[in-house]
């Protein structure tokens, strides 16, 4: 029994929940895109924020400093995504969605591969992205680590919301996500929509990636698993077709397994991974369309 | 010269065979009609036009061989409304027209004929923020042309405009096709159930009978052509 409750170390959980809900929030919404644009979970999607980390990594390592590595591997996702798109998908893009979704599976297996060739599988380690030092916020010490992958996260999602709701491409790329055979009666190059969308997710992936790679101290070519299973069940609680309900999802699913891990004692970080499937298992039993998803699914 | 012209055009769902072969013509500033029933082919011409059926034979428009993807069939100046109108139900009206327009680049052009859109259609001005699944079907089918208006097409292709409107409404759509013909000069190739408004409003026409045409003509002799009469107009 809890007797007295420290509220500092409450929110102080809150926080440290709501960052890795962020970096869960970044895959979640990359997942909701490719899901949206092709009726597919890229079951891929952590790997290649995996992939992208190490090509970061390999950077750091050739003298770069954190963040201009950050974009310049940024960008190489997104170039990255699209032709990977190109190369992959678009073979299979009048298939059923069975077979994309076997693809996507066959590309978790080439990608994570191809990181232990071509990088030794020794952990590695990050340089952090910001500072170590604890700031004091209403006399509670906060992570400025923390706070700044919160910052970025959303920063990035937002960016991704303006570009969707404010720019002739990002109608486009809406519109074709909707409904492609009327997309294209008005002149819109679907199967490039669909290319793109791979480049932003790739891109994103990236970014949760790289967020999450420096906390950790080390990590290896398996350390994005996880993260794509609470970013899987993080879409699925907001709902797999709704990019807002994804980072609600994500964040509140940080938030959640945080402080279960933190204050009930038998769960600590062992059964996260359990209670995340759990989360999974009782959405889909209860709510399958999820917090802010459409109930039925009209793709057929 | 014709605007459009098809050349023995065939045209096929997978095996089945839904066009043997029309030849059928739209010259630059006409309304012509395509009439015929059920499963007589008259959606198949207007999705091989647009190439979202598999075709074979000659297409031609304004000189030069149509392409054969829909999206370049967009790009090369046809605007197509097809069945069940194609509107964007989940966005708002404004973002149906801005994606009428996404083929343009003439940004300042693109604004004034957006206004001039909307001073056509005031009830669409009104509904501007209002998904367009939530219209009326008379509302609808005003955003339907009005996207369709937005992409400044030299063809214009409707596939049963009077489709579940009631008979006002579907005066009230021929008379603004029929201003849109005469002001702007814009050519339509228009497919219809209702033989009698179609031929009403329409320059020539075609009948088609299973995926051949049966008869072609100016649409005031097709008006007096007894089968014609007898099987489309019921008198």
């Amino acid at each position: 029994m809890i007797v007295a409750v420290d509220w500092a170390g409450v929110a102080q959980q809150v926080v440290s929940g709501l960052s890795s809900g962020g970096i869960y929030a970044l895959l979640a919404v990359a997942l909701v895109l490719i899901y949206r644009a092709t009726g597919v979970v890229n079951f891929a999607q952590g790997e290649l924020a995996m992939f992208s980390t190490f090509v970061a990594w390999t950077l750091t390592q050739h003298g770069l400093a954190y963040w201009p590595a950050f974009v310049v591997t940024v960008l190489a996702a997104f170039a990255g995504g699209i032709v990977l798109e190109r190369a992959v998908i678009r073979p299979v893009e009048q298939a059923s969605v069975l077979t994309v979704a076997i693809v996507t599976i066959g590309l978790f297996f080439v990608v994570n591969g191809a990181a232990f060739w071509i990088w030794s599988p020794e952990v590695k380690s990050m340089p952090n992205a910001f500072s170590t030092r604890p700031i004091r916020i209403a006399g509670v010490a906060f992570s400025i680590s923390d706070l700044g992958i919160i910052g970025v996260s959303l920063l990035a999602v937002l960016l991704l919301w303006l570009f969707f709701r404010f720019t002739k491409l990002g109608l486009a790329m809406r519109a074709a996500a909707l409904n492609p055979d009327s997309s294209r009666l008005t002149g819109i190059r679907v199967s490039w929509t669909i290319a793109l969308g791979w480049g932003l997710a790739t891109a994103l992936g990236a970014v949760a990636g790289l967020l999450a790679a420096p906390p950790l101290g080390s990590f290896d070519q398996n350390f994005m698993q996880p993260i794509l299973l609470y970013a899987f069940a993080g879409a699925v609680l907001g709902g797999i077709d709704s990019a807002l309900g994804a980072v609600i999802g994500s964040l509140a699913l940080g938030v959640f397994l945080n402080l279960l891990g933190t204050y009930v004692s038998w769960v600590g970080t062992d059964l996260r991974q359990a209670a995340a499937l759990a989360v999974i298992l009782v959405v889909l039993l209860v709510k399958p369309a999820g917090l802010l998803g459409t109930a039925a699914v009209r793709r057929v | 010269m014709p605007l459009l012209e098809l050349r023995s055009v065939a045209a096929r769902y997978g095996a089945l065979e839904a066009l043997h072969g029309i030849d059928l013509s739209v010259d630059e500033g006409e309304i012509v009609a395509v009439l015929g029933a059920n499963g007589a082919g008259k959606t198949t011409t207007l999705r091989a036009i647009s190439a979202t059926v598999r075709t074979s034979g000659e297409l031609v428009f304004a000189g030069r061989p149509l392409p054969r993807r829909p999206e370049a069939v967009a790009r090369a100046g046809i605007a197509h409304v097809p069945e069940g109108r194609g509107t964007f139900a989940e966005l708002s009206v404004d973002e149906n027209l801005r994606l009428g327009a996404h083929v343009r680049r003439d940004r300042a052009v693109v604004k004034a004929d957006y206004d001039r859109v909307l001073q056509r259609f005031p009830i669409l001005a009104e509904r501007r923020g209002q998904a367009a699944g939530t219209l009326s079907g008379g509302e609808q089918q005003q955003v339907a042309l009005a996207r369709a208006l937005m992409q400044r097409p030299r063809l214009l292709l409707l596939d049963e405009p009077s489709l579940g409107l009631a008979p006002t409404l579907v005066t009230e759509f021929f008379a603004v096709v029929g201003e849109l013909n005469e002001h702007e000069g814009l050519s339509v190739l228009v497919v219809e159930q209702n033989a009698s408004i179609a031929l009403a409003s329409s320059n020539r026409a075609y009948v088609l009978e299973v995926g051949r045409v049966a008869v072609a003509g100016t649409s005031a002799d097709l008006q007096r052509h007894p089968a014609v009469r007898r099987s489309y107009l019921g008198y």
